[in-house]
């Protein structure tokens, strides 16, 4: 049974063309799902309609997302933040622009907890000293009291998976939360993400562009073009023979430093085109539906 | 071949703001701490390192946005370690440098056409509006592009106009510093094979740095690991990826995730 269901997505800017063309996807309690595909294809969008954070220029315009078994869609706005406050977190691109540099980083952490969720402050700071000995952090005392700027790139990353676990969430969207780092800091964080994800059973949506990253830390995968899922696969199957020629094209692309002459091919021509015809045709077939 | 660079025991400080006391100067940290190496004519070098490697600080000594506290920079034979402006502006016309991050380098109100033009004035060089359509046609870049402002591009086409501000001046040197870093895969292939063929059409010299070793490996003769602020290695790049010498290079290696989930790797 999957913790979040997304049932024929649709989104469009307003009065524009569509952002994301009946996306479907499942995530499981405990599951990693990766949602790859270049920069536009409407992978990051996915993640914002779940968290129901959609930018005012951009609006829903068909299908379910079902958290829970309930359809977030059908609630009324104060329920629907209600209930994504209490069991979602994000962990977001870029940690530097995600913690506000005039706060110590105590109250960024258990604000959530004691305004949103009526924790006391004393039970929410105690909560916070576990979670960044649980991320790893030496002295956890030292941290809370600090600001954002007196920390490096990968403790302020770490703080913020602390954050986005403090309320024991049962869905996490981590919108490519390692493009900011350098690889062996990236390595460290992925890890973590993994562990915690693991233990605290949580289902993760991860967003990134680095086929790389998704072999590791997924188990499944969606390829997105145009917002449109190309493939849904599981991550073994699409690694040993992914099945679409543009999933394909986007593997081949993929640097692998093992083999200098692989990798950093760009994605031919003739699969665009292809790939585009398919997008056409998908709009094509829409325009006759809302004709009939 | 000749050297078209020639680095001797470069170092450089810079002011520690943040550990600044309210009066008196603020502490200097050494970011560069002695390095020594030379750069031949046409070569395709890769600087790489983690974040605080001092990578960057290095490629803005090279192109001399920053300033030596201690060594020297030769280049093309001439000192410019310590050149003031006046002198160093003629030949900074050789040495180019492109940046990162295009979104925040290029100028956001103004057309690709003036963003190209813009240096050819400071340089006053003569025909620019031919050397403008020239440089968009070696980054593969149609001419009506002139006419479009940044916000209008894709990450990739705003990477190629950085790229065709550099070459527009007829540089003897590139220095890249993580220029696809921030793109996809595809463009960031894309954009790497153009590089690759102008440093070949051009007879450029690049000096590329990058956190990232499979791209160093695919563009890059030789590659030079920046750790600390000191060279831990610098090899051909075939033979560094074959047996890396020092621990740090092994650790960057063994941090890329191959794209294979029967890599053992977390």
């Amino acid at each position: 049974m999957s913790y979040l269901s997304i049932r024929n997505l649709s989104v469009r800017l307003k009065g524009g063309p569509p952002l994301l063309r009946r996306v479907s996807l499942d995530v499981g309690p405990g599951e990693v799902r990766g949602l790859v595909g270049e920069s536009g294809a409407g992978k990051s969008m996915i993640g914002k309609a779940v968290l129901g954070i959609l930018p005012p220029s951009v609006e829903v315009t068909g299908g379910e997302i079902l958290l829970g078994g309930t359809d977030l869609l059908g609630l009324p706005p104060k329920d629907r933040r209600r209930r994504i406050g209490a069991t979602c977190a994000l962990i977001p691109q870029d940690p530097l622009t995600a913690l506000n540099p005039s706060h110590r980083i105590e109250p960024q952490i258990t604000d959530r907890l004691v305004n949103i969720l009526g924790w006391t402050r004393a039970a929410a700071r105690a909560r916070a000293r576990d979670l960044l000995e649980e991320v790893h952090l030496p002295d956890p005392e030292r941290v809370l009291r600090a600001y954002p700027h007196e920390l490096s790139g990968g403790m302020r990353q770490r703080i913020l998976i602390a954050s986005a676990f403090a309320a024991e969430p049962k869905l996490i969207v981590a919108d490519e939360p390692t493009t900011a780092l350098d690889v062996t800091v990236q390595k460290q964080i992925l890890k973590l993400i993994r562990e915690m994800q693991a233990r605290h059973g949580t289902a993760l949506v991860f967003v990134t562009h680095d086929l790389g990253v998704v072999s590791k830390v997924c188990q499944h995968l969606s390829v997105l073009y145009a917002g449109m899922v190309v493939e849904d696969a599981r991550v073994a199957d699409f690694f040993a023979a992914p099945r679409h020629a543009y999933s394909a094209a986007l593997l081949a692309a993929t640097p692998k430093y093992t083999d200098p002459d692989a990798g950093l091919n760009p994605v031919p021509d003739a699969v665009i085109d292809a790939v585009r015809a398919e997008v056409a045709a998908f709009d094509a077939a829409k325009a006759r539906r809302g004709a009939a | 071949m000749s050297d078209l660079y020639r680095i001797e025991n470069l170092r450089l400080a810079l002011a520690d703001m943040t550990a600044k006391p309210l009066f008196g100067p603020a502490p200097r940290i050494e970011i560069l701490k002695g390095l020594s190496f030379g750069i031949a004519k046409g070569a395709v070098v890769g600087i790489v390192g983690g974040s605080g490697s001092g990578k960057s600080t290095l490629g803005r000594a090279l192109v001399r946005l920053l300033e030596p506290s201690g060594g020297s920079i030769h280049f093309d034979g001439t000192d410019i370690t310590h050149l003031p402006e006046a002198v160093l502006r003629p030949l900074r016309r050789r040495f180019q440098m492109i940046f990162q991050d295009p979104m925040s380098s290029l100028n956001p109100r103004h057309r690709v056409g003036t963003l190209i033009a813009e240096p050819l004035r400071l340089h006053r060089l003569d025909a620019i509006p031919d050397r403008v359509a020239r440089a968009l046609d070696h980054v593969g870049l149609p001419q009506n592009f002139a006419t479009r402002f940044p916000h209008e591009l894709s990450g990739g086409q705003r990477q190629r106009v950085g790229i065709a501000r550099a070459i527009a001046l007829e540089p003897d040197f590139i220095l890249a510093d993580e220029i696809v870093s921030g793109l996809d895969v595809s463009s960031q292939a894309q954009v790497l094979n153009l590089l690759e063929r102008l440093v070949s059409d051009l007879g450029l010299t690049l000096a590329f740095i990058s956190h990232d070793l499979s791209v160093i490996r695919r563009l890059c003769q030789r590659t030079l690991v920046l750790h600390q602020g000191r060279i831990v290695e610098d090899r051909p790049t075939a033979e560094l990826f074959a047996a890396p010498a020092s621990a740090y290079t092994r650790d960057l290696l063994e941090a890329i995730p191959l794209p294979d989930p029967s890599q053992p790797w977390l």
